[in-house]
């Protein structure tokens, strides 16, 4: 019987349960799903958005994003520090901006591209002339509803 | 160690909000060549002009922007047409000025900014002016239906009415019926160039 309680020469390492790993996964996998956000396009400009008290909530399945605002720091030098509009993942013109509206409508579901909804996310120090011209593009495109999204607020600074 | 799991998912699940854009919707009037635009008479106007330095001029006089949403609430709210017209205002609790709006249905607001104006601004003045029409529509709402405006059409919007369909849809026809009393009229002018 002596070999029974024999010690193991060696000295190895017995494996390492593994039973617990898919739950362990899944744990994580689930966390991550909840608490990353989607973004679809990566920001060229500087987005702090006025402030504002008199909300609604933005559908999202029906918008298109306007961007718009002065160039991030980092792309100051090059391209200045005029206020820019970005529609998707780059700087669009004034005058092209109705070719790029129109083919991120097309992205939308059929049913829902008559009730298009133009969402604009400018920044603060933008001159309203901007927010102008872009009003009146969208007017010509003849797509008339429109959200100004602010950040949670009162516009009034005591 | 799966109870764990579920419990730490279900905790997340809670804890987390997944930030959702929030912002002042708004309807731009279509591009049509209108032959004789309807006369819209001086008193029923209210004139919020923007310069390009931020600065508020009001019917003519220099405005601070907190005292703007009491201003435009009084003008909305004046209910100046004489008792008997077919414009009276039965709801109105203004001061009735005759120099002011007639009916709210009749009163509109005009703002008219220079290109220069800072966004922000832009956005505070329409804040306001949103919320003027809130207050009245919520007052209206509270003393008609006895629940207010705005609460309602929020909770609507985001599907947590709780009640029948039926009653749903009671509640959206007593929407659009404020609505239809108090109308947002918010007309804006071309913008000036600058230097104006």
């Amino acid at each position: 019987m002596a070999h029974k309680f024999k010690k193991k020469k060696g000295g190895e390492i017995p494996a390492v349960n593994t039973a617990s790993l898919p739950d362990i996964v899944f744990m994580l996998l689930f966390f991550f799903m909840v608490v990353t956000v989607l973004r679809d396009s990566n920001l060229l400009v500087q987005q702090r958005l006025p402030k504002g008290d008199q909300v609604e909530k933005l559908k999202k399945d029906r918008s298109v994003f306007i961007y718009a605002g002065k160039p991030s720091p980092r792309y100051q030098d090059k391209y200045g520090t005029e206020g820019k509009i970005q529609i998707g993942d780059k700087y669009t013109d004034i005058s092209n901006l109705s070719f790029a509206l129109t083919e991120a409508r097309a992205k939308l579901r059929p049913e829902l591209q008559s009730k298009i909804m133009v969402a604009l996310k400018v920044d603060e120090e933008t001159n309203t002339g901007l927010v102008t011209d872009i009003k009146q593009e969208l007017r010509e495109l003849n797509m008339l509803k429109l959200i100004y999204i602010t950040s949670p607020g009162t516009p009034i600074e005591n | 160690m799966a109870d764990i799991a579920f419990l730490l998912l279900i905790f997340f699940l809670v804890t987390t909000t997944i930030e959702k854009d929030k912002g002042i919707a708004r309807q731009l009037p279509p591009i049509e060549d209108v032959e004789d635009p309807p006369i819209i008479k001086q008193k029923n106007l209210f004139i919020v002009n923007v310069n390009r330095h931020d600065q508020l001029l009001v019917e003519e006089n220099l405005m601070n922007i907190k005292d703007l949403r009491q201003a435009a609430i009084e003008f909305i709210d004046n209910g100046g047409a004489p008792a008997g017209s077919p414009e009276h205002c039965s709801f109105c609790q203004g001061n009735r000025l005759p120099g002011s709006s007639d009916n709210p249905n009749k009163a509109v607001i005009s703002v008219q900014n220079d290109r220069l104006t800072s966004y922000k601004m832009y956005i505070a003045v329409q804040n306001e002016l949103v919320a003027a029409y809130n207050f009245l529509r919520d007052r209206e709402s509270q003393r008609k239906f006895g629940w207010k405006f705005t609460e309602m059409k929020r909770s609507i919007d985001d599907g947590n009415f709780n009640g029948s369909a039926a009653q749903q849809e009671r509640i959206e026809g007593q929407l659009q019926e404020i609505q239809d009393m108090i109308p947002l009229k918010l007309s804006e002018a071309e913008p000036k160039k600058s230097g104006s």
